[in-house]
């Protein structure tokens, strides 16, 4: 009793210091965040007085079925929801500023539907919110099963799961109404810095402590790709984050950094987040979910240590590619130019040893849709990891950059290769998780796996052409030694390839959507009457021995 | 110690550590014996798991 009065109390105090906050607030949007904390503590607060059995509940609504006691899969089970919630929230989003490019009256004239703030709302909603649940949900899933051992501190994993919404809660919400450090993929204010640094280092504890605890001598080598993708988002974005608030009740703040000095710590981090976000954390998904899908161990597991390592000691160094051309010393641009380029290597090692993983079984691309978008999510990483290099080296990004290619090549990336293993690591997950004989249907998979695929075509053929016909009009000079081409004019020229793209991510949205239904399906016990993937025709009259006919 | 103290000790000792430990990093599943140990952690991920 003692125990449950000391944790109500905690948290009507939190709520009420908050709510202190909020009063002495010096601009409008910390006062809102800090109601929006005040709200979250006191729903914590209910939760705990009430003491109902909220994990029957949720297990009712989300029809969970009862924990076992083998592994510790609810908040496995709500990370693949919320993977599932946000994917749809940031997509949208997505294609929402994909048309307000293309008809420019869709800001609505109001400044928190503005392209400006509903960028980064769609760039954190789908890489921190869609993947960083997914990748939260899948490290829990694959550190139980590959150490053998019931996830260490329950209780702080679950704060890792709802500190994690209320991260992305605070983020999308602030990014609306302004605040912003205006620092790529690092746009919150320092507040939620600060909060997004105690739930990681909880997610660091439950991981590790996890790994601790382990019952296998050997440590997977996708445990290893989800530790190193821990530690180091916690180095990076406790560096790129360092900063001082104006206030200590407002949410503005200045970073610790200036000019050049500030450009190259945002774009190491920038760029790591997308080597240890968007590419470590998701090549362990590939390491265990690529082989237990196809039911075939991994095809070298020593070329899979040598990915590791690779990725670990280059990718730190490519950053500044960014910053090409810039006040940026030239041997620090080389630099990160020539490590760029070196990383290709150890990038398509790691395709290659997913992709032969299939050797001898690769008939289940024919017959397994969801094999079949790992293999196009390794087919993308490997696409992207060259594009990437080539667009880093000097003579190509005086062209590249600043256009659309760059804004291709990202969801290139982030839609081929993070988005489909994402869904593939979900399909594979959702009937396991909640004890269902299968998917709903498989053909619904192989729709989405179609729609996705072309919306990806559409997607990047129509950014290449956009990027590369902005890239040749800005630097057209006229004989006369001035430029040809107005930047209006330019803008103008992307209408047509803004329509096309608009269309691909349509198609990658109408086919999530697809998945949301089949999922929704699976979760409430349907098993679709379908006709399978493959038939085994039989033909009866050519299956005998060829009898003798003697000649006449 | 300065800045240009740092980064000539990056540029030459700091570098050539980083190498070493890397190349042995990398070696290190091809010393003898360990290709049974990759081949036993490979399929580790197979044993007799609930989920079938």
């Amino acid at each position: 009793m003692d125990g449950l009065v000391t944790k109500a109390g905690g948290w009507l105090a939190l709520a009420l210091l908050a709510l202190v906050a909020a009063a002495v607030a010096v601009d409008a949007p910390f006062a809102v965040h800090m109601v929006i904390v005040a709200l979250a503590c006191l729903i914590a607060l209910w939760a705990t007085v009430s003491r109902a059995d909220f994990d029957g509940i949720a297990r009712g609504i989300l029809k969970m079925p009862a924990d076992q006691g083998v592994y510790d899969d609810d908040p496995i089970r709500w990370g693949v929801i919320a993977t599932l919630f946000w994917g749809i929230a940031g997509m949208a989003a997505g294609l929402y500023i994909a048309l307000q490019l293309a008809f420019p009256a869709l800001n609505l004239e109001f400044e928190y539907t503005t392209f400006g703030r509903l960028r980064p709302l769609h760039t954190s909603a789908v890489i921190f919110a869609f993947g960083g649940n997914a990748l939260i949900a899948t490290s829990f899933y694959v550190v139980q099963r590959t150490c053998r051992a019931r996830l260490a501190f329950p209780t702080l994993a679950r704060f890792v799961f709802w500190g994690y919404q209320l991260f992305i809660v605070l983020a999308a919400t602030g990014y609306l109404m302004g605040v912003t450090e205006a620092k790529e993929y690092a746009e919150p204010e320092w507040y939620v810095d600060l909060w997004l640094t105690i739930v990681w280092v909880a997610y660091l504890v439950v991981f590790a402590g996890t790994i601790v605890k382990r019952r296998e001598p050997h440590i997977y080598v996708a445990n290893w790709f989800y530790l190193s993708f821990i530690i180091t988002i916690a180095m990076l974005h406790l560096v790129n984050n360092l900063s001082m608030p104006a206030s200590i009740f407002g949410s503005k703040s200045y970073a610790a950094f200036a000019g050049v000095q500030d450009a190259l710590t945002q774009w190491w981090y920038g760029h790591n987040a997308v080597g240890f976000f968007l590419t470590a954390g998701f090549l362990a998904m590939m390491y265990y979910f690529v082989p237990k899908q196809a039911e075939r161990p991994v095809y070298s597991y020593r070329l899979s240590i040598i990915h590791f390592w690779s990725l670990i000691f280059l990718y730190i160094w490519a950053g500044p590619h960014h910053l090409h051309y810039t006040a940026l010393p030239d041997w620090a641009q080389t630099l990160g130019m020539v490590f760029s380029v070196i990383l290709w290597m150890p990038s398509w090692g790691g395709m290659i040893n997913g992709l032969m993983t299939l050797n001898g079984a690769w008939d289940k691309i024919r017959t397994d849709p969801i094999i079949r978008m790992m293999v196009m999510a390794l087919a993308f990483y490997g696409m992207s990891t060259f594009e990437g290099p080539m667009m880093s080296i000097k003579w190509v990004n005086s062209m590249s950059h600043y256009t659309d290619w760059t804004i291709g090549h990202v969801h290139s990336g982030a839609l081929g290769w993070n988005g489909m293993i994402t869904f593939a690591c979900v399909y594979y997950l959702v009937p396991r998780l909640w004890g269902r004989p299968r998917l709903y249907s498989l053909r619904m998979v192989n729709w989405h796996f179609w729609l996705a695929t072309v919306g990806i075509v559409f997607y990047a053929a129509s950014m290449w052409v956009a990027g590369i016909m902005q890239g040749l009009m800005w630097r057209e000079y006229g004989a006369d030694g001035y430029l040809v081409y107005s930047f209006a004019e330019s803008v103008a020229a992307m209408h047509p390839m803004y329509l096309i793209r608009a269309t691909g991510g349509a198609m990658y949205l109408a086919g999530f959507l697809i998945m949301i239904a089949n999922v929704w399906a699976t979760l409430g016990g349907k098993v679709r009457a379908e006709k399978p993937m493959t038939e085994t025709p039989y033909n009866a009259a050519a299956d005998r021995p060829l009898v003798p006919v003697p000649a006449e | 110690m300065t800045y240009n103290d740092l980064r000539h000790f990056a540029d030459s000792w700091g570098l050539l550590a980083m190498a070493l430990l890397f190349l042995t990093l990398i070696a290190w599943p091809f010393r003898p014996n360990a290709r049974a140990r990759s081949e036993e952690a490979a399929n580790m991920i197979f044993k007799d798991d609930e989920h079938g």
